[in-house]
């Protein structure tokens, strides 16, 4: 069925990820399921008929109408801020999609996967580490994750018990800003040596997904592309500070 | 004259080509985002989602990732929608077989 325009849908929980972000848990009645990767618009309307929307990644596979968006706050934003802290529990917000057939893991896909996420871009990145466990695929999968520090990790516990418990999953971060304790690695943004350490030979003809802000994306993309992966096989998703 | 409307070398606050795929999901019947575009003014061939969208403009303008000329340029009105697509040569949408439906009364 194709589904067109908004939806009403209903806020049934809200999870705390960092201090600046937090998953919403949305009711969307006849959610008719959607890919890893994709995401959706919701919409805000105010009293006077003002209307703002924004694009979200979903972060999780759907459980029945239920679907979970994932949310930074931006300061000074029109939308973030409102869904962080104004939404209650059992208000209505409007939803439109899934949307977006590019920046998608298909799970008949068996080439490896690197997942590259910066910041908040981790949140579609994580859709597809759910999805692949939830499928029970095999499908080697390595995300690497640039935060400014160990405070920013979203999906800390999860991600660490899911490397433990899963052999062909790894984790590595890069923090920009401020390194945990006993860690000998210095605070630096990605690099070469992040990408080549981290990631798949291109010989193995891995497909990467890079989603985080533009700066970022442009970065590891045109690192990707000197390491020898071919453009097609790099697919992205910017976040801009849209609000 | 164009040249002048173009965006600053270096700036970095656009989107990408993904977040057309709501507003475009309004319009049309298939995921335009996985189509494959070719820039009318150099050239170049590449997913729609790979495009640089700059959402801040009245309503949403996509350019071309390699040259920064215009695409595809999107305006909603309260009462229709405005898709200009000048700026793209052509669009190859990706989409499963099926059987080719002539024009015109068929003899069964």
């Amino acid at each position: 069925m194709k589904r067109t325009g908004w939806w009403v849908a209903r806020l049934v929980d809200r999870r705390v990820e960092t201090d600046t972000s937090a998953t919403l848990v949305l009711e969307v009645p006849d959610w008719p399921g959607h890919l890893p990767g994709q995401h959706v618009d919701l919409r805000l309307t105010a009293e006077d008929g003002y209307q703002a929307a924004r694009s979200y990644s979903v972060s999780a596979p759907a459980d029945g109408d239920r679907i979970e968006v994932t949310v930074q706050r931006v300061p000074d934003g029109e939308v973030s801020p409102y869904l962080l802290d104004g939404l209650s529990v059992g208000d209505r917000i409007e939803v439109r999609g899934p949307v977006g057939g590019y920046f998608v893991w298909r799970l008949t896909d068996p080439a490896p996967v690197l997942l590259v996420g910066g910041g908040s871009g981790v949140a579609p990145l994580m859709a597809m580490i759910r999805a692949r466990r939830e499928a029970g695929s095999r499908t080697p999968f390595r995300l690497i994750y640039s935060v400014r520090s160990e405070r920013d990790i979203y999906f800390a516990d999860e991600l660490r018990r899911r490397v433990r418990d899963d052999q062909s999953l790894d984790v590595a971060y890069v923090y920009t800003r401020e390194v945990p304790e006993g860690l000998s690695a210095q605070a630096h943004r990605i690099g070469v040596p992040d990408l080549n350490s981290h990631g798949w030979p291109a010989q193995l003809e891995p497909v990467n997904f890079v989603c985080g802000p533009t700066g970022f994306v442009e970065a590891v993309s045109d690192i990707l592309v000197a390491l020898g992966h071919e453009p097609r096989r790099i697919k992205t998703e910017r976040f801009g500070p849209t609000g | 004259m164009t040249d002048q409307l173009r965006p600053d070398p270096g700036r970095m606050d656009y989107l990408d080509g993904n977040v057309l795929a709501g507003p475009l999901r309004d319009v049309f019947a298939v995921d335009l985002t996985t189509a494959t575009g070719r820039c009318a003014a150099c050239g170049q061939t590449g997913p729609m989602a790979a495009l640089r969208v700059y959402s801040n403009a009245p309503g949403v303008v996509a350019r071309c990732p390699n040259c920064e000329e215009v695409m595809l340029r999107l305006v909603r009105t309260p009462t229709s929608a405005w898709l200009d697509l000048r700026g793209a040569t052509f669009m190859q949408i990706p989409m499963p077989a099926e059987p080719t439906m002539m024009p015109g009364p068929t003899a069964m």
